[in-house]
């Protein structure tokens, strides 16, 4: 068994983000270890992406920290680090999956090539070595590895959200930003999905930041869970803890807003 | 190895205007390691709640919780987490798994969990499976398409898969036949000899009387109702 | 003789400042593309508005001007803009490589190798080699400052995933003193190893895109590849038909409508000084 961390990979700190006539997101703080894998919840509009945007760099909060324990210079404020060192981060310890898995891959380049680019991105050199790793990736996300040569235009939605996956963790990051990863699959796609999420999490030990507005998502994935109405966050704790003993008003509202199956 | 003092809770529901309602009150008990506790009295009266509130899936409103070194009702939840993985094991009434992971595998999971190497669990789980008398063509399968009693024998193997040193039983020998009912109940006695401490809720007054060092009728903990 | 409708070398004094800045620049940060104020010129884009312009600004009138087009000098592409230097600069003219000061090239290097005081003028199409697998500017311009270059290899990638090798057989990128990826143009690859330790100052001109860069005298540049796919130079499978070069880039020639062809160098100067020399091929009259 591994020690228990000390040390929070990542640590929000009050961020703030405004927009010119509303409330992006306002007062979010919080502590991630590593390993652990937490959910944000809430509906359209309530900030989430807005959040998930800020700690990943993609946008600029108008206030707060998201401290980042790297590995070679420990805790780092990534809002104040150089945009290279940033960008360097999101190439190498962050991967990113985003909601439409073509707004994460290169359609006119084939499965191969996208797996291979972060290898690349990180200064692989070697063709054979590249080749190996994509297909040994493909063949984690269950792709077939006959497919590699081919463009993922070509490729089913869960295909290609699964190739995104893989191209997002050939280079062993250590956080994981996902914004609605299973949002636009059926519903059995969406199971195979969480299903290989879930062991990726737990075999190569990633934390992770799933946005997302299904509470089955989160149940099956999450540890711990945020839950975020116009800006702010309403309620957190443990995610068992949250969806089965509500303490806000919205989170109860959203949690018994759920169809049974 | 389980101490709960002078615990409460009640349930707001906001939606409903503000309604408050009270369903614990002054909750005290401890359950010492080798030790079986059974929870009893009427449906409602909270025993459930009570098992919830020990796991960390219901909040405390006022009051204590401990579980070996842990204090649930001031935990962070990754401690609570750590609590779940290495200390408390919780066998519920519900199966709740992934879809299209194998049986083998769910019952694995909690060992792989506290890094038990994968063959090592993987056999352990099909010892239980065999013991509980889920054949081994179903093992592959996922067992959200099981019968209810399949599905119930699941749970408990994966419930009895690490030796937690602490155990919940939320109804156990429910809708198990003879033959699997003595299984699981030596499955307790087991864990009770290595140490375990146990809370346990049993319908099936045989089978508490035979498992169970004592009773704690919850209904004492229950607030009188406000008029 | 000038046509003194026009300042020497067509271009307005401000102008050329403005371009020549551009240049200077360029030749003081190798490989990075700097941004110029293109003007309309009296010709096409897409026909070398880019060269003509830097041409024109480092035109002076003792130099001795030289035109190339795919390797030829007497192709209609390097006979205007040759005719419009002599009238717009009244400069002297030539087609031997070695006599000429500022050479102007479409698609090629001249095989014989160039000298300390040239300057090779590049007219470039596209200067941005990342443009075909990221079509935003916004980014590629800073996938270039941030020198986040995996990209490119996604592309020589993507070629060795169809073809077996690296595919690209003109416009091959490179790296230049290990910093700046580099577009040198649409020359053949054949051509690169002549880029790296040039004795001679390089400009590159794309007029549509107004982007200007450079090389200067013995800079290092190299072909980028893989360790497992190194970066190869063609090599022609035939002997010059009519020098009997066997070192130089060869265009096909179709001889007849029976299929007749015939290889020959498609530096003409190359060729012509060959011959002179008494070189002859097999196809030679």
């Amino acid at each position: 068994m591994s020690p228990e961390p000390t040390t929070p990979l990542l640590s929000v700190r009050d961020i703030r983000k405004l927009y010119a006539s509303h409330v992006g997101c306002t007062g979010v703080s919080f502590d991630l270890y590593p390993g652990e894998v937490m959910g944000i919840v809430g509906e359209s509009g309530s900030g989430k992406s807005t959040l998930l945007n800020c700690m990943a760099g993609h946008l600029i909060p108008d206030g707060g920290q998201v401290i980042f324990d790297t590995r070679a210079e420990g805790p780092r404020d990534t809002v104040t680090m150089s945009e290279p060192e940033r960008r360097m981060l999101s190439r190498t310890d962050w991967a990113f999956v985003h909601q439409h898995a073509r707004d994460g891959l290169r359609m006119g380049v084939s499965a191969g090539g996208n797996v291979g680019e972060r290898l690349m991105a990180v200064g692989a050199r070697h063709y054979g070595d590249i080749r190996n790793k994509a297909t040994d990736w493909l063949d984690r996300v269950e792709i077939s590895p006959t497919r590699i040569d081919d463009r993922p235009s070509t490729f089913s939605g869960g295909m290609q959200q699964r190739l995104q996956i893989a191209r997002n963790l050939v280079t062993g990051p250590r956080l994981v930003f996902m914004d609605e990863p299973t949002g636009g699959l059926d519903v059995s796609v969406q199971a195979r999905l969480l299903d290989l999420l879930r062991g990726l999490v737990r075999d190569m030990g990633l934390s992770a930041i799933i946005v997302t507005h299904d509470l089955a998502v989160v149940r099956l994935l999450a540890d711990r869970l945020m839950v975020m109405k116009s800006g702010h966050v309403v309620e957190q704790g443990l995610t068992d803890q949250v969806l089965d003993d509500p303490q806000h008003g919205y989170t109860q509202l959203l949690v018994s807003s759920v169809l049974q199956v | 190895m389980i101490e709960i003092e002078n615990l409460s809770k009640a349930f707001t529901l906001h939606n409903q205007g503000g309604a408050t309602i009270r369903v614990m009150q002054g909750a005290t008990l401890s359950v010492a390691h080798g030790e079986c506790v059974a929870l009893t009295g009427a449906s409602g009266a909270g025993k459930s709640t009570l098992m919830r509130m020990i796991y960390g899936n219901y909040l405390a409103e006022a009051g204590r919780i401990r579980v070996g070194d842990t204090v649930v009702t001031d935990a962070a939840p990754r401690d609570i987490l750590r609590m779940r993985r290495d200390t408390l094991g919780y066998v519920s009434q519900f199966l709740r798994v992934v879809p299209r992971v194998p049986t083998l595998d769910v019952v694995a999971e909690p060992l792989l969990a506290v890094g038990t190497p994968l063959d090592d669990a993987r056999a352990r789980a099909a010892d239980l499976l065999t013991r509980l008398n889920i054949p081994e063509t179903l093992w592959g399968l996922s067992p959200t398409t099981f019968s209810g009693g399949e599905q119930q024998r699941v749970n408990i193997a994966r419930g009895f898969a690490h030796e937690y040193p602490a155990l919940l039983l939320d109804e156990p020998t429910a809708s198990l036949d003879a033959t699997n009912r003595e299984v699981v109940l030596d499955l307790i006695e087991a864990a009770k000899a290595r140490g375990a401490a146990i809370v346990g809720i049993f319908h099936d007054e045989a089978a508490r009387d035979r498992v169970c060092d004592r009773e704690i009728d919850v209904t004492v903990f229950t607030p009188a109702r406000a008029a | 003789m000038t046509d003194q409708a026009y300042n020497f070398a067509y271009l307005d004094e401000q102008t050329k400042r403005m371009i020549r800045r551009a240049i200077l620049k360029g030749l003081a940060i190798p490989g990075y593309q700097v941004p110029f104020a293109s003007r309309e010129m009296p010709m096409p884009y897409g026909w070398g508005t880019g060269g003509v312009q830097v041409s024109a600004a480092v035109l002076t009138p003792e130099d001795r001007f030289k035109v190339i087009d795919q390797g030829a000098d007497d192709t209609t592409n390097a006979v205007s803009i040759r005719n419009f230097f002599r009238r717009t600069a009244g400069v002297e003219v030539t087609t031997e490589t070695t006599a000429a000061s500022v050479i102007q090239t479409r698609h090629r290097i001249p095989e014989t190798t160039l000298k300390e005081g040239q300057i090779l003028v590049y007219q470039v199409p596209i200067p941005e080699p990342l443009r075909f697998l990221e079509p935003r500017e916004t980014e590629t311009r800073k996938m270039h400052s941030l020198e986040e270059y995996g990209l490119m290899h996604v592309k020589l990638y993507e070629d060795i995933s169809r073809h077996g090798h690296i595919a690209t057989a003109y416009a091959y990128p490179v790296k230049i003193e290990g910093r700046y990826v580099m577009d040198p143009s649409p020359i053949p690859k054949f051509d690169n190893p002549k880029l790296t330790d040039c004795p001679a100052i390089q400009l590159f001109g794309a007029g549509r895109e107004q982007r200007i860069y450079a090389l200067p005298p013995y800079t290092t540049v190299v072909s980028l590849d893989f360790e497992d796919h190194p970066f190869e130079a063609s090599r022609a499978d035939h002997p010059c038909g009519l020098c009997g070069a066997t070192d130089s880039y060869l265009d096909e020639v179709i001889t007849d409508d029976a299929g007749g062809r015939m290889f020959v160098c498609s530096d003409t100067d190359y060729c012509e000084a060959r011959q002179a020399q008494g070189h002859r091929g097999k196809d030679a009259a």
